[in-house]
């Protein structure tokens, strides 16, 4: 079944900037808004959870005794205090994933940071001293702890069944008849780093037995629904939990999976008490979820004249100790492996596999944005060896709508890429000048990265608007906000149609009791849901209300006009009324002012076996340019000018729309030149930000982004979805930039001076 | 080890006097946010690298994180609260809001301290030297572009 998109207004809002801002950037700025940590109970507890140190091993005994015997402690709890202790999350969406998390480890520790324990105590200090006393007896066992350890012959196994977790496959056409009759064939392999989401505001909340008996939970989450998972973990109704998703200090998909969430409930279930946890930054580090590291072979056949004939590509990405997203993660990974060019031959498999490493799961991009390094140095590659220019060798592959994917569906709205393409390098204008002694290079990488969920999900979302009597307005919607606007953007779309101003507008989210369920706010879905869900109940609630402003005003529904909280004659000044007239004429009339509604989602079918569907609404296209100067001496790469340019088919918030393309753009370069988690022999070792290197205001040039208005795609008026697909394109636009520079070709992340010096080393040792 | 003698730290916050209770081993950025009623100072990393706990102690950017409660005894301590006079934004802070300078707004009351510190004492700064002056301070979400923008359209007020 498919569900067709609301059609695009004939009025479009077009790069429109809110004049009035919304409450919470108010707040934000004032330093007043709570966050999940800044609020909570007079005599509430502190919660920590106790992890192992070692990264693989059977639990041979617990002994929590001492920690309960340190004076202030409330309970300590082990896997046996859980009473369904199990994180399950069918991620596939295919009914494929099977293998259960624990809450605690019962008996097997698979990663180092593993939660062996939860303690709840008066003080902080009091839990953590009980922390330090809980014994675990330890039987080391051997682990794997990287993708050829782990697919060895006979290597341990993570899980029994094989490390090799989950494969998917698809194919178009015949790859070997065509490769065979390509006139080159490209090969090569690429690595991308696992990395931290470094968020600023660590994993933390509060948690309470409220009024009706029902385990209230108040944490930084993208994802509310979370509550029935917790329910079944404490093996409640559902109707006994719900989780109030507070505004974060950002998440980029690390607080997707849950965070403090079961050991919060668990603690505050078992004492009756209201509990508060934070996870220290060294907490964070160690344990909580990271983006999977791939490595990506590509074997791309070729004409003479640089089109792509034909595609082979296999991805293998580190899933680490347990699934949780992992197997939609390698999903995205692979239907998305072949970038936004045609191939009418092409195949990819892609496999997660688990080690004895921290498990690895969403992260902005989810899988679709570390193959753009694979498909995009490919790119380069092919334009070297045929002589042609990069600009040429793409010109002559790029997707059209209609053109046929890997996995047999066609691409149905017009893609941008050329487009953003050309605009970016226009931008770039001359080559930047050297401010030392380094060479210079330029770089460009072009993406195409979904936005929506996969189709097979058949996602929905919903919300409810209302009208107060003195003509404000009220929307609530469970989305959660991550700092990029989410709120606001609803009050700006809902805005759009009934004609009220942001300051007029309240809009409640976040909170599984209260709010329609919106689903989280991951996969650059919200815009598309929640936002098209507000579209469907303004427009219900217009509806509803046109007949009677049509009476009051003695006009005709089709005159009416919306604007400025008034409703009036459109062409006619005078003619018109507030909206607390009409709202309150509306209900002495039995006519309510509200409405509640829900948005589907285009749907699909995805076979798993054949690897043949549909896989993702729609896209969003863009191409990054970069100047760099590499000093050869030391390695060191900086950044001189750095261009983003997006079709984002119509911005709600063109300021908004330029953020999400900067702060993207920032994690997507220090992914590609300076982070990376460092785990030694299963041992984590960047538990620090003194040793994880995010990027510094000096690390970064400005960062100029460009939002084209091009071609609608289907969010609210024709918006795409913005917040994931930008950091695509950054890590290979800058292998691009170095290699012109220095004539060296980096495939694997991330690009420290270290390994760029060796890499200059391996050139001037070889043979010209 | 929980420490349970207890030292009495006379402290302006924000100018209003107040003397608290704490033990040696409370960071000021735990007396301010759990004694002192002041949770607009947030925890970014609790070692020092961040900026997110920044405040302006006797007038100069310190992690609160990295301070000892009972080394503050005497001192005035400025966070971003003490900038709105009368709830009325500071002109920073409104820079802030017009060039969208704070997305997830974590980090963004160390990042202001920092800038009006910085400006306080360097009025003609150019954009160069502000990124110097703001690259304790960490943002995840801006790429600090904007940040800039907005700290450069106070400095041009």
């Amino acid at each position: 079944m498919t569900v067709e998109s609301p059609p695009v207004p004939a009025r479009l809002p077009s790069g429109r900037t809110s004049p009035v801002p919304h409450r919470d950037f108010v707040e934000k700025v004032a330093g007043t808004l709570p966050y999940a940590d800044d609020w909570g109970f007079p005599g509430m507890l502190h919660g920590v959870v106790v992890r192992a140190r070692v990264p693989c091993a059977r639990i041979a005994g617990i002994d929590v005794n001492a920690a309960k015997a340190v004076p202030g402690v409330r309970a300590v709890l082990t896997a046996a205090d859980i009473p369904h202790n199990a994180i399950s999350e069918e991620a596939s969406g295919l009914g494929i994933d099977q293998i259960i998390q624990p809450v605690l480890a019962a008996d097997q520790i698979r990663y180092d940071g593993e939660p062996v324990a939860a303690i709840a105590a008066e003080t902080p200090g009091a839990a953590l001293d009980a922390a330090a006393l809980v014994e675990v007896d330890y039987d080391d066992a051997d682990g794997v702890f990287d993708l050829d350890a782990a697919l060895a012959e006979g290597a341990p196994s993570v899980h029994p069944g094989g490390n090799s977790y989950i494969t998917w496959r698809s194919a178009i056409g015949d790859v070997d008849a065509a490769m065979a009759r390509a006139d080159h064939v490209i090969e090569e392999t690429y690595q991308t780093p696992r990395v931290d989401h470094a968020y600023l505001e660590p994993e933390s909340g509060v948690g309470w037995v409220d009024s009706d008996g029902v385990v209230t939970l108040r944490v930084s989450t993208q994802v509310i629904e979370h509550a029935r998972q917790l329910a079944d973990i404490l093996q409640l109704p559902h109707s006994r939990v719900r989780v109030i998703a507070a505004y974060m200090g950002g998440g980029f998909g690390g607080k997707e999976d849950m965070t403090v969430e079961p050991y919060l409930a668990a603690l505050v279930w078992k004492t009756r008490r209201p509990v508060r946890m934070v996870w220290e930054r060294q907490d964070s580090l160690l344990a909580r979820q990271k983006r999977h590291p791939f490595r990506m072979h590509y074997r791309t056949g070729v004409k003479d004249n640089g089109t792509i004939v034909a595609q082979d590509i296999k991805i293998l990405g580190d899933a680490g100790a347990y699934p949780l997203l992992s197997s939609r993660v390698l999903f995205a990974g692979g239907v998305n492996s072949t970038g936004p060019y045609r191939c009418a031959d092409a195949r990819m498999e892609s496999t997660a596999v688990f080690t004895n490493t921290v498990p690895t799961s969403a992260f902005r991009g989810f899988g679709a944005m570390q193959v753009v390094f694979g498909y995009e140095s490919q790119m380069d590659l092919i334009a070297q060896r045929l002589g042609l220019t990069p600009v040429q060798v793409r010109e002559r592959n790029f997707v059209n709508r209609g053109d046929i994917r890997v996995t047999g569906e066609p691409i149905d709205t017009e893609p941008g890429t050329r487009e953003c393409m050309h605009r970016a390098l226009e931008e770039m204008g001359e080559l930047s000048e050297p401010t030392a002694s380094g060479r210079v290079g330029r770089g460009f990488a072009c993406s195409m990265q979904p936005y929506g969920r996969s189709m097979f999900f058949a996602d929905r979302a919903s919300a409810w608007i209302g009208l107060e009597q003195d003509g404000t307005m009220v929307i609530r919607a469970g989305v959660t906000d991550l700092g990029a606007g989410q709120a606001a953007s609803l009050a700006n779309i809902a805005g759009e149609i009934l004609g009220v101003t942001v300051d007029r507008t309240s809009v409640h989210i976040g909170d599984s009791a209260l709010t329609p369920l919106t689903g989280g706010t991951f996969a650059t879905r919200q815009l598309y849901m929640s936002g098209n869900a507000t579209v469907t109940v303004a427009r219900g609630l217009r509806d509803k209300l046109a007949p009677v402003a049509a009476d009051l005003l003695g006009c005709d529904e089709s005159e009416l006009e919306w604007a400025n909280n008034l409703v009036g004659v459109a062409g006619d000044r005078a003619r018109a009324v507030t909206m607390a007239q009409l709202s309150r004429t509306a209900e002495a009339r039995d006519v309510m002012p509200y409405c509640h509604d829900t948005f589907h989602a285009e749907t699909g079918e995805f076979d798993a076996e054949t690897g043949r569907g549909r896989t993702y609404p729609d896209y969003t296209h863009g191409c990054h340019a970069v100047d760099v100067e590499v000093d050869e001496q030391t390695g060191q790469v900086r950044i001189l000018k750095y261009v983003a340019c997006h079709d984002v088919g119509r911005a709600i918030d063109m300021q908004r729309v330029e953020g999400q393309i900067q702060g993207a753009a920032a994690q997507g370069i220090g992914y590609a030149m300076s982070e990376e988690v460092e785990i030694n022999d299963g041992i984590m070792s960047s538990t620090l930000f003194a040793n994880y290197l995010i990027p510094t205001s000096l690390d970064l040039p400005d960062l100029q982004a460009i939002a084209l208005e091009l071609h609608l795609g289907k969010g609210p008026f024709g918006a795409r979805g913005i917040g994931e697909p930008p950091i695509g394109p950054c890590a290979p636009a800058l292998a691009s930039a170095i290699q012109d520079a220095i004539g060296v070709r980096m495939r694997r992340l991330p690009m420290t001076p270290e390994r760029i010096l060796s890499a200059i080393h391996e050139r001037d040792a070889s043979p010209r | 080890m929980t420490v349970t003698t207890q030292h009495t730290v006379s402290v302006t916050i924000n100018g209003r006097p107040t003397d608290l209770a704490v033990s040696p081993n409370l960071s000021l950025l735990e007396l301010l946010r759990t004694e002192a009623g002041a949770p607009e100072v947030k925890l970014g990393c609790g070692e020092g690298v961040c900026g997110t706990c920044t405040v302006l102690l006797d007038g100069e950017p310190v992690n609160a994180c990295l301070v000892f409660a009972v080394q503050v005894d005497g001192c005035e301590i400025t966070t971003v609260r003490g900038l709105a006079a009368d709830g009325e934004l500071h002109l920073l802070q409104q820079a802030f809001l017009d060039h969208a300078g704070s997305q997830c707004g974590f980090c963004t009351p160390g990042m202001i301290l920092t800038a009006k510190w910085y400006l306080d004492r360097h009025p003609q700064a150019d954009r160069e030297e502000l990124r110097r002056a703001l690259a304790g301070n960490l943002c995840r979400c801006t790429g600090y572009t904007k940040i800039l923008d907005a700290v450069e359209a106070y400095r041009d007020r």
